[in-house]
């Protein structure tokens, strides 16, 4: 089984969204020993003893309570379905790389679909995000 | 209430915070149930409700701790909507937004959409139909707490004060909150005459700062979706459907289905000729009803199934569309012959389907129990799904109740005349009954039938000719549209207009119109509105034309337009006006590097009563590749309830609109061959350009910004490409290389 209905079906951490269920979109994103994976991709089998990490734990990680609060300050979400996945990648990429440039955000971020195309303002939050860390 | 606690019960995820959140999002729900079990009306329903404190009409209930409920008719698919009725709640009862929650209505005629007369969201009507509705509810709130503050205080009502919902009689220093006026409310009539606030004692209103209210819930992955939403012993359904559309199931072998573990039951879902249909396969949870699924043995009878091809379609649509069709609009007399000295432009324009592929594909959560259905939904047609739902199952209308929940994007999608998805959702339901499964079952559609099974912006095909005269103005414009209608129901004068908006009201001053519609029945491809409905193909048409006109009379774009504009519209003009002042048009643009070229588009479009103006700032590189740098926008929406929101739908709009460029659903032998994000593209974030939103400020009634700012982006990326390259394009999606 997927992780991805692992986690939704079975221990109802419905937070992390499915989208596409083909790696397409991101709203399934999660973190895999603080790497960003495609849960919808990854057979709950696999994880070994990796740590998951899903949004329902981002207020209490210093980078992804930063990133939501970003979120929330330049009123990021629109339908919201998306924003799960977003900020799980947004939050792995400042894990890596403190300061991103607009390059780095659109490389780490362009396979986050946002059909309600949120994605400028998801842009200017995860500076936000950066500058608030440093 | 016991509904309630089982859903509480049925909660098993270990975060508290998740869970309490939930709690809130469960206990709306237990409210509007209890409001149905009432016959719906739901000021009597909830008075007797366990504190629910002072009900003075359907949409207002202020609570003993003077927390202030508003009921929102309305569904909130990220429009914002609930964050502006709430503002407008907030604004008239002088209490903060963080003092208000917002709670989804059931579906009841109380709560019906003034435009529409029934209870459904779209046509961006939340806001201008709350305006005269939500307003006045809460001023009459205030206006009673405040009589019954005047009458405890003995002191006239004109020297009462409200900050942050505390009353205050200045004179006496007395002070309370409205919560100590609740029970004496309760027991006054309700006034039949409020005043509302005036613009210059707005404190919320147009200002900014308002922030949305769902958007915590949204980032912390506890806002509730159909897709979240679970009950005791729910099953998950998902379908097998046919290859091509209204394919039927000659025969079904179930064997290995029901071999999977965890399959709990295979069920033959019915078609017609609204409901696809299928096969359901019945699981403990989605993975496993997905590999039940897969390892169905299904015969279909594709022999029913119309052989569906939109290449040839198109060329049906253009033979139609030099054929008179049925008038729906004449003024003047057209020419035939060029006026001396002028131009003439003929022009066909082809567009596919599109899909409405939001990122939370169609799902529907359904329990029959006896003569009683209740659903849980991303709900946007209430009344009418639960009249559908109610004839599936041959139960009274107000046997079926509907609970709202969040939906993930919509676009027009979850609001299907014929209740398509949710009557499936109830078929599935209701045969499973037939097997002795009483449970709740949770219908999920993978993307794959979100795309492939879904309802169709439809094709078109436009056919116009266009005569200038020696001055290069418009002397005659005879247009044809043809294309399947959005709803299949037509108007009495069996004129789509849906199909003609924005044509058929063109803001230019064209003395000789003749605007033609075929309808043709027979595409058997289900068609619905998609976000701007009509505008979503004619803005392309008329405002890339137009730039023809233009490129014809050798005139500026900008220019052309101001001065073909009808007279006596003075917000068109100030749009445009505006979008060109802050785009700098007129100013020369720097060249892009290695031989790329750079342009300014321009369009102009009135839709749902907002006007819009757009300058986009286009690269077309050597190699025919394209980009759109920036995008500069003007709107005017009457009085703006909350300017971030607007700025927010306007840009996101836009980046729906920028999608249109690339997308197409096409059909080949009734199958339809994009499934899924890699055939069907979507903007993604690095094509996303910067968009500048100028508000003209307004004190005219609101209207709706949720799809105004979707249509003007293609035809202005595409003016500034023609522009470029001289030749003019008539078709979307555009090719991934420009002919230069
Ligand atoms: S659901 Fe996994 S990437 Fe879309
Ligand atoms: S906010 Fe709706 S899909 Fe991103």
């Amino acid at each position: 089984m997927p992780l991805l209905w692992y986690l939704r079906d079975e221990i109802s951490f419905t937070g992390t969204k499915f989208g596409c269920g083909m790696a397409l979109c991101g709203a399934c994103t999660v973190h895999l020993n603080g790497d960003p994976v495609r849960s919808c991709q990854m057979p709950v089998g696999d994880v070994g003893d990796r740590q998951i990490t899903t949004i329902e734990a981002m207020s209490s990680d210093r980078i992804g309570k930063a990133v939501q609060d970003a979120w929330i300050a330049e009123q990021v979400p629109q339908c919201g379905y998306c924003q799960s996945g977003q900020i799980m990648s947004a939050t792995a990429l400042l894990r890596v790389k403190a300061a991103p440039s607009d390059e780095d955000i659109d490389a780490a971020l362009s396979g986050n679909i946002c059909r309600c195309a949120t994605y400028r303002r998801i842009r200017t939050a995860v500076h936000k995000a950066a500058q608030e860390l440093r | 209430m016991r509904r309630l606690r089982m859903m509480i019960a049925a909660d098993t995820a270990s975060q508290r915070s998740m869970q309490a959140s939930r709690r809130q999002v469960l206990a709306g729900l237990g409210g509007f149930i209890i409001a149905l079990g009432m016959g719906g009306r739901l000021a009597h329903a909830a008075a007797i409700e366990k504190d629910a404190g002072f009900v003075p009409n359907v949409f207002i209930r202020v609570a003993h701790d003077g927390h202030v409920k508003v009921i929102s008719s309305y569904l909130e698919m990220g429009q914002g909507t609930f964050t502006g009725l709430a503002t407008m709640a907030a604004e008239e009862l002088d209490v903060g937004i963080d003092q208000v929650t917002v709670e989804a209505a059931p579906a009841d005629l109380a709560y019906a959409n003034p435009k529409f007369g029934i209870q459904g969201t779209g046509g961006s009507t939340a806001m201008a139909g709350a305006w005269d509705k939500m307003r006045p509810a809460a001023a009459t709130a205030r206006a009673m707490l405040l009589t019954a503050a005047g009458k405890r205080w003995r002191v006239p009502v004109e020297q009462l004060t409200v900050e942050r919902g505390v009353v205050h009689h200045v004179a006496s220093g007395r002070s309370a909150g409205y919560g100590d006026f609740v029970d004496a409310a309760m027991r006054m009539a309700v006034p039949t005459t409020v005043e509302v606030k005036k613009p210059d004692q707005y404190r919320l209103l147009g200002r900014p700062g308002t922030r949305r209210i769902d958007v915590a819930a949204k980032v912390d992955g506890s806002a509730i979706y159909t897709q979240d939403q679970k009950l005791p012993d729910m099953l998950v359904a998902v379908m097998a459907h046919p290859p091509k559309l209204w394919g039927k199931v000659a025969a079904v072998d179930a064997e290995a289905a029901l071999a999977v573990p965890g399959v709990v039951a295979v069920v033959e879902v019915p078609g017609d000729d609204d409901v696809q249909g299928g096969v359901a396969v019945l699981a403990r949870n989605t993975w496993v009803a997905m590999r039940g699924r897969d390892a169905l043995n299904i015969r279909w009878d594709g022999t029913k199934a119309p052989r569906i091809d939109t290449a040839e379609m198109a060329k049906r649509f253009e033979d139609l569309s030099k054929t008179p069709g049925r008038v729906a609009l004449t003024r003047g007399k057209i020419l035939t012959d060029r006026p001396s000295g002028g131009t003439t432009i003929e022009a066909i324009y082809h567009q596919p389907f599109l899909a409405h592929a939001p990122m939370e594909p169609m799902n529907c959560l359904v329990h029959i129990e006896g003569d009683r259905c209740t659903i849980w939904n991303g709900e946007q047609n209430h009344t009418i799904d639960q009249v559908n739902a109610a004839k599936e199952l041959g139960i009274p209308t107000d046997h079926v109740a509907i609970n709202q929940l969040y939906a993930g994007g919509s676009f027009g999608r979850r609001a299907n005349p014929r209740s398509d998805f949710v009557r499936e959702a109830v078929r599935i339901a209701r045969e499973a009954r037939k097997k002795g499964i009483g449970v709740p079952i949770k219908m999920v559609w993978m993307r794959e039938d979100d795309m492939r099974m879904t309802q169709y912006r439809p094709q078109t095909v436009h056919n116009a000719v266009i005569q200038l005269d020696g001055d290069g103005k418009i002397a005659s414009w005879h247009h044809r549209i043809v294309g399947a209608s959005f709803t299949k129901v037509t108007a009495p004068d069996g004129i789509d207009h849906m199909l003609l908006e924005g044509i058929e009201d063109m803001p230019y001053a064209i003395p000789n119109l003749r605007l033609e519609q075929h309808n043709p029945e027979d595409t058997y491809v289900p068609t619905q509105w998609l976000r701007s409905v009509g505008h979503t193909h004619s803005a392309f048409v008329g405002e890339t034309l137009i730039d023809e006109a233009a490129r014809a009379a050798k005139a500026d774009p900008y220019q052309y337009r101001r001065a073909m504009l009808l007279k006596g519209d003075p917000r068109q003009l100030g749009v445009l006006d505006l979008v060109a002042q802050r785009s700098g048009w007129g100013r020369p643009l720097a060249e892009g590097a290695d031989g790329t070229r750079r342009a300014r588009g321009i369009a102009l479009q009135q839709a749902f009563g907002t006007y819009v103006a757009q300058v986009v700032e286009v690269s077309l590189h050597q190699d025919g590749s394209y980009a759109v740098d920036r995008v500069y926008c003007s709107v005017d929406c009457g009085t703006v309830i909350n300017p971030d929101i607007v700025m927010a739908q306007i840009e996101g709009g836009t980046g729906f609109g920028l999608s249109f460029l690339r997308q197409a659903i096409t059909i080949k032998d009734g199958a339809v061959q994009q499934g899924n994000f890699n055939d069907y593209p979507v903007l993604r974030m690095d094509a996303m350009p910067p968009v500048e939103v100028s508000i003209i400020p307004s004190t005219a009634k609101p209207t709706g910004v949720g799809e105004p700012g979707v249509p003007l982006i293609a035809p202005a990326v595409v003016n500034a490409i023609a522009s470029l390259t001289g030749k003019s394009i008539h078709a979307l999606p555009l090719p991934a290389e420009i002919e230069l």
